[in-house]
């Protein structure tokens, strides 16, 4: 099953007559993506990566069936680009452009709700389920294919962390970035609930970082709704108040949103914290051994 | 970007809101000169980004003549948290009636901007849910629908202004509340703000409703639809910071003494941490981005360099996309051309991590350590910045 996208996705990608479209078209593919078209205004006709290029969406999502957008267009044009997914019927738009302002973003989440297409994103590398598709700008060498559920705000941090669990024998079901802007589509309490609900995942693992109460949040949730075993790791203890960290996103608002508060209400519902990228795996392995012994 | 309050109100005045008279002074002749064109009594006030200038000492009512050059050079001495002031605000002062917050700001768990209303101004906010729910407006604002008059009329109703208040020219103070939150609404909305907050909001003795403070945040990924501030913000950056951004990094810097740039935000974040773990402290937060080519990885040096505080250097590069060999190059060609002093310790693994040290054993570039991996060059960095500065203090790679 995994979560979100399989080998049954059919992609489209927006903007993929563009140089980043282009690259990334080409590595979904490599990765066992089932593009099936790509967009770009005024560029319909061409064939790039053997996908048929359409200068709308709703023409492509006709001509192929595409249920999965990845948006590869400039910050200035995401709202539209989103917006015309969603009211092609997209079930999933992927955006992984970066800089959208924040007005726009805000009314393109609002529309996406309202039409009831899932957003991953923005300013994110997007998700992959090892091999069988990748929407997205994940390295598909540092995944593979397993049962652990994976949920990040970050980007590098998250191929770093699944690089460990690969080379430790623990594939992965989905791992999916939710991106670093304040204003983005799923987050740890959606995947949580769509990793607890799924067959495939044994255990989750939460990647958070500075900045809102996702992490807090997540950590009420598991309490209540998650029976696999989950752990995290947080970045961003050395963060000084009001100064953003890369992500639009990672900043330490008055004295809410610290990496201490994040890790303590993640301990306080039983989630372990890595103190480390790497130890990671050895919590989670202890996770699953307890789970697995009578 | 944070407007300083003499911006945030012209903003206000362009957009309808009622300001006082004011003039922005640099000198405290010119405060002086303010003072006679608005006339006694007036409030002189630091123009700096950072809260607290009140408690700092940086506002100050003059009632004579006298007083508003002293308080204006008082003022223009000082530094607020760390902040140089450089202006004051000369201010027609007014008698307060009574003080109100109003306030629309971007809201992540609404996914969209916020309204916040307090009837009682210059108070906790969460302090006035508890005490009295009703003085209290917290109303999410659909991004698509805008701002709604029913919402308008929840303000006007939490304020419970007598209805009879008017102002001298007969504007009844509730109209005039209603009408502060639909110019704020519309502000927000068209100079693609993330925070738009008056506090205090106040209602003058002879009933006025008056904007007596500004607090602006412009989105900065919306900056090319306001060529205006967009100049203003880069006409006014001259720190580490601006430059850093110029250069497309994102840097902040820290305290510490081990400079450290990586490539993603969260992998930065996470080494600084490391960092700490170990005993060390870093100087800088810099994520390069994907790609890392040469130009962007000597702009970084260059910025983290220049504080002249950085003891050792680490450069942490986990290769997604990125090829760590291409990185390894791009890092050979400028610390063989820069002239970097201090220990370096580099930690690559990912996508040809492998190539990516090899090219670096190659070059054999002098106080140039390459890790094992991410706690090894951690422990190095931390080593390094402690041990005693010169040649003898490198490692050879």
């Amino acid at each position: 099953m995994a979560i979100l996208i399989d080998e049954r996705s059919r992609v489209l990608v927006q903007g993929i007559t563009g140089r980043e479209g282009g690259l990334h078209a080409a590595r979904m593919r490599a990765a066992g993506t089932n593009l099936v078209a790509g967009v770009s205004p005024g560029k319909g006709g061409q064939t790039v990566e053997g996908a048929p290029v359409y200068d709308a969406v709703a023409p492509a999502v006709a001509a192929t069936g595409a249920d999965v957008a990845v948006l590869f267009v400039p910050a200035r044009f995401a709202r539209d680009a989103l917006i015309e997914a969603a009211d092609a019927g997209i079930r999933l738009a992927v955006c992984v452009t970066e800089g959208i302002p924040v007005r726009d973003m805000a009314e393109a989440a609002a529309h996406l709700t309202r039409r009831g297409t899932v957003l991953v994103g923005p300013n994110g590398p997007g998700l992959i389920t090892p091999r069988r598709c990748s929407a997205g700008i994940m390295p598909a060498d540092v995944f593979a294919p397993g049962a652990v559920g994976l949920v990040s705000r970050s980007g590098t941090l998250t191929y770093e962390v699944a690089g460990e669990l690969t080379q430790a024998g623990l594939g992965q079901s989905t791992v999916v970035g939710m991106g670093g802007d304040p204003i983005h589509g799923v987050g740890f309490l959606e995947c949580l609930e769509l990793f607890e609900a799924d067959d495939e995942t044994e255990a989750v693992v939460l990647i958070g970082e500075i900045g809102g109460d996702d992490e807090e949040r997540a950590a009420e949730f598991v309490r209540e709704h998650v029976s696999k075993p989950v752990v995290a790791f947080v970045a961003g203890f050395g963060a000084p108040p009001g100064k953003r960290m890369g992500h639009a996103g990672a900043i330490v608002e008055g004295s809410s949103g610290t990496a201490a508060e994040k890790k303590a209400a993640l301990e306080a519902a039983g989630i372990p914290v890595a103190s480390a990228p790497a130890d990671v795996v050895t919590l989670l392995q202890a996770r699953l051994e307890r789970r697995r012994s009578p | 970007m944070d407007l300083l309050e003499h911006r945030g109100k012209s903003l206000f005045a362009g957009a309808g809101l009622p300001v006082l008279p004011s003039r922005l002074a640099c000198s405290p002749a010119q405060a002086q000169a303010a003072a006679g064109e608005l006339g006694l009594p007036v409030v002189v006030k630091a123009q700096v980004k950072s809260g607290g200038r009140g408690k700092a000492g940086g506002i100050r009512l003059c009632r004579a003549e006298g007083e508003v050059a002293a308080a204006a050079a008082d003022i223009l001495a000082m530094s607020i948290r760390g902040q140089a002031v450089t202006g004051v605000l000369v201010e027609k002062a007014v008698e307060i009636a009574r003080e109100l917050y109003l306030a629309i700001s971007s809201s992540r768990a609404q996914r969209g901007p916020l309204l916040i209303f307090s009837a009682e101004g210059g108070v906790d906010i969460e302090e006035v849910a508890r005490r009295s729910p009703a003085a209290l407006v917290r109303a999410p604002v659909d991004p698509l629908l805008g701002l709604c008059d029913y919402q308008v009329r929840d303000v006007v109703a939490a304020a419970a202004l007598d209805p009879e208040l008017a102002a001298p020219d007969g504007t009844p103070a509730r109209q005039a509340l209603a009408g502060v939150v639909r110019a704020l609404w519309r502000l927000y909305y068209d100079s693609d703000a993330t925070l738009c907050e008056i506090n205090p909001l106040v209602v003058t003795g002879p009933g006025e409703v008056v904007c007596l403070d500004s607090k602006v945040t412009i989105d900065d990924n919306a900056l090319y639809r306001h060529a205006e501030l967009k100049a203003e913000a880069e006409a006014g950056a001259e720190d580490r910071e601006a430059r850093a951004r110029k250069a497309g990094l994102a840097f902040v810097a820290l305290d510490g003494d081990i400079g450290v740039l990586g490539n993603g935000a969260g992998l930065v974040m996470s080494t600084i941490d490391q960092i700490a773990a170990a005993g060390g402290s870093a100087a800088d937060f810099c994520d390069i981005g994907g790609g890392a080519r040469a130009e962007v990885v000597a702009a970084a040096l260059d910025v983290i360099l220049s504080a002249g505080t950085v003891s050792a250097l680490l450069v942490s590069i986990f290769g997604g996309i990125t090829r760590c060999d291409e990185v390894a190059r791009g890092l050979v060609q400028v610390l063989g051309q820069a002239r970097v002093d201090v220990p370096v310790v580099v930690r690559l693994d990912g996508n040809a991590a492998a190539e990516g040290r090899a090219v670096l054993a190659e070059a054999r570039l002098p106080g140039l350590t390459v890790a094992a991996g991410a706690a090894e060059a951690v422990r190095l960095a931390v080593a390094g910045a402690a041990a005693p500065a010169g040649p003898g203090a490198r490692r050879e790679g």
